[in-house]
């Protein structure tokens, strides 16, 4: 009896509830997205990967899941991820499972306000970006507070305070230092009625961002707050664009800066000219001193509160990804030159659909440094380090990067790329290869596409590099066939014949094949990982040499 | 008391299923910037009642540059057939925020191009990887995404578009 009446009362609460709760679910939204890596290894003995390297440790996962909840001006947000133990290459102390990310927000037009974990960036980033890469495994959330407030149109005002995610590692007293930073923007255009349809666009910007971490150093006496000021604009003025941002950090002894005591500085400088069909860049970029982590004694890919984004430009095909930039951290000097042009259709040389060209040259060189006193050396810790001329560039070149891309379509059935490059790369700098000499090489690429119908086509690669240098030179090859919208199904090839030992003149093959439909995607790959570097904006990971299968599943809702 | 907590739960989960399948979800506001350098509220976003499509990509995602290539040479025909409007929001770094406009004036694109440097619109979509592209409806509404790009989904996203402007069902696409 005492069971029926609770369902009736369960029944008839629901029904009540339903009127309300249905109402409130209509205008609720619910959205989100998942992801599983899996890895299986296996020995591969010619590649060095034996059973007592895996060590029984055949399976790797990397996974998350993540929703966020919408209800009118209110949302939430919640993420598990999970390293179980974490694929290779990323940093081992990912491994474990839980939930590093979970925020609510109240947000209207002009105004929000964020509680828990959240991302933000000031400007171009060189003073503050919290941001998460999923390929890298990198995760700086700040884990506190954040409000944005928009006055008037044109004025945007933004606060945060918080502690960084550190891998699993929960804040407690003292475990890592607290970052609070305010921005301001101010765009002309949308302020002053009359500048709505101006040519001349003007937006300027400054933040300012304090880090506190206490002094428990027996040696030195360490600065408690750290502070960073950054100013910004810009603007343009018809078809030319012009930004800029400098920075200036007092002074903040480091793992990473030899526990020096000089101020740094960062500053960028870009200007564009476009028009239709055409586009010119150039970039100039100056670095000293400029790591800022909220752990002074953190020296790998964590805590980071700046961004120094690299000018180099980022490659994507196999061989021209062999030897990719990062960004030093204690000094560096570089400028970038692009140009993209489309060769107009119907020309002589563009024929019926035009063809594209893009050119780039960067290069970064180091700093100059002179002692900063007459006593003391270069760098050595608990000195001012040295001084710098600002616009000094030294004989060492961290790399050099000229490319030349073209793309043409020839009819409707057939396009092609070919892209040269050549470069320098300070291996024994960039990639802490010491003794290493620098690599000077020069990489050819061809990649063409053959559409049989309107829904299946074949691409294929070929590519060299060719480098007397490190393992010498490679040559690559793909082939992928695909069936719109769901399949395709991929080879490829990378093989080091130019290795001097014999022995290691390996294949680097794989064989891979996934499925798609709507956001759902499956992928299954077999075969060698070489080692190498994976990067991603300018932050990069080691990836070790590894043999076996990947299974990757990924869906959003 | 356990058991009718879990029963409620239950309920309640089978209603928010209900009303989950009758709504599907709009556009958030969040802050982008325009080639400009203005920002821009998502929330914003409009086409006049016809349907819209949102491409995310990168300038190092092929695929991706691929996709709006396609797009850039069929957008004309697509916009007298259906009125459809394509906005291209680029996911770029600090890195390289400052080369997208040379590019894709370079590439002589014809469609409306945003940037979410911080890719705080890529989160609040749900978006893991590029490609990703929405296609919403006259309303606003999120009616179809895919991820991937293969030679010719083009078309396969055309007979869609051409059946959201016409106010027609799309369930079995």
């Amino acid at each position: 009896m005492k069971k029926i009446l609770s369902l009736f009362l369960i029944l008839f609460s629901a029904t009540l509830l339903q009127a309300q709760v249905s109402d409130l679910l209509k205008k609720s939204e619910v959205h989100g997205s998942f992801e599983a890596d899996g890895m299986y290894y296996h020995p591969d003995i010619p590649m060095g990967i034996t059973d007592s390297l895996i060590a029984g440790r055949n399976f790797a996962f990397n996974g998350f899941a993540e929703v966020i909840y919408t209800l009118g001006n209110f949302s939430a947000g919640v993420r598990y991820e999970a390293y179980l133990p974490p694929i290779a290459g990323f940093d081992n102390r990912l491994e474990g499972s839980g939930i590093p990310y979970m925020w609510a927000s109240y947000s209207t037009k002009k105004f929000s306000f964020t509680i828990g974990n959240f991302y933000e960036q000031f400007g171009n980033g060189l003073v503050l970006r919290t941001y998460q890469e999923w390929t890298l495994g990198y995760d700086n959330s700040l884990n506190g507070a954040r409000v944005t407030y928009q006055p008037v149109k044109g004025i945007i005002l933004k606060g945060v305070y918080g502690t960084q995610r550190f891998f699993w590692n929960k804040y407690t007293k003292n475990s890592r230092g607290i970052v609070k930073g305010m921005d301001a923007e101010l765009c002309f255009n949308d302020l002053v009625k009359s500048m709505a349809d101006s040519k001349l666009r003007i937006t300027i910007g400054g933040s300012f961002v304090s880090k506190y971490q206490v002094d428990n150093d027996p040696i030195y006496k360490l600065p408690r707050d750290v502070g960073t000021g950054a100013a910004r604009f810009n603007i343009g003025i018809g078809k030319f664009n012009f930004s800029s941002e400098y920075a200036h950090k007092i002074n903040d002894p480091s793992a990473i800066n030899h526990y020096i005591y000089k101020p740094g500085d960062a500053f960028i400088f870009n200007a564009s000219y476009s028009t239709r069909g055409l586009g010119i860049l150039a970039v100039f970029k100056r670095i000293d001193n400029f790591s800022y982590k909220s752990d002074r004694a953190e020296t790998a890919n964590a805590l980071d509160i700046s961004f120094l984004p690299p000018i180099t430009e980022a490659h994507t095909y196999m061989l021209a990804s062999m030897y990719p930039y990062a960004t030093q951290p204690n000094g560096e000097l570089g400028f970038q030159l692009q140009v993209n042009y489309k060769i107009p259709k119907k020309s002589k040389l563009g024929g019926k659909y035009g063809m594209d060209i893009s050119v780039n040259f960067s290069q970064i060189n180091d700093i100059v440094r002179t002692p900063a006193g007459d006593t003391s050396a270069i760098n050595v810790p608990g000195t001012l380090g040295y001084t710098s001329k600002f616009f000094q560039f030294s004989d060492h070149i961290f790399m050099r990067d000229i490319e030349i891309h073209l793309h043409k379509k020839f009819s409707r059935k057939f396009h092609a790329t070919a892209e040269y490059l050549n470069q320098v790369f300070d291996i024994a700098s960039i990639q802490g290869h010491a003794g290493d000499p620098v690599i000077h090489d020069n990489i050819a690429i061809l990649d063409m596409t053959y559409k049989f119908t309107s829904r299946k086509s074949l691409r294929w690669e070929a590519q060299a590099l060719f480098t007397k240098q490190d393992k010498r030179n490679w040559l690559a090859a793909l082939v992928e066939y695909t069936i719109s919208p769901h399949w395709f199904i991929t080879a490829s090839d990378q093989w080091n014949y130019g290795n001097p030992v014999t022995d290691d003149q390996l294949h680097y093959y794989t064989v891979a094949g996934g499925y798609s439909v709507k956001t759902i995607r499956f992928a299954l790959t077999y075969g060698r990982q070489r080692e190498g570097v994976v990067c991603v904006g300018g932050v990069c990971r080691q990836v070790p040499a590894s043999s076996g299968f990947y299974l990757t599943i990924s869906s959003s809702f | 008391m356990k058991k009718f907590l879990i029963l409620i739960f239950i309920v309640l989960l089978g209603l928010g299923a209900m009303a989950q399948s009758e709504s599907s979800n709009k556009l958030p506001s969040v802050n982008v910037k325009t080639l400009d350098g203005k920002t821009f509220n998502t929330s914003e976003i409009s086409n006049d009642g016809k349907p819209i499509i949102i491409a995310f990509w990168a300038l190092w995602c092929k695929p991706c540059k691929k996709e709006l290539d396609a797009y850039n040479e069929v957008y004309e025909d697509w916009q007298d057939e259906t009125g459809v409007k394509i906005i291209a929001v680029s996911i770029d770094d600090a890195r390289s925020t400052a080369k997208v406009k040379p590019f894709v004036m370079g590439k002589d694109w014809e469609f409306d191009v945003l940037l979410d440097p911080n890719q705080e619109f890529k989160r609040a979509m749900s978006v893991n990887m590029v490609p990703h592209t929405f296609l919403l409806d006259g309303s606003g509404k999120i009616v179809y995404q895919h991820t991937s790009y293969y030679e010719g989904l083009e078309d396969e996203l055309f007979e869609i578009v051409k059946k959201v402007a016409k106010g027609e069902d799309i369930s079995k696409h």
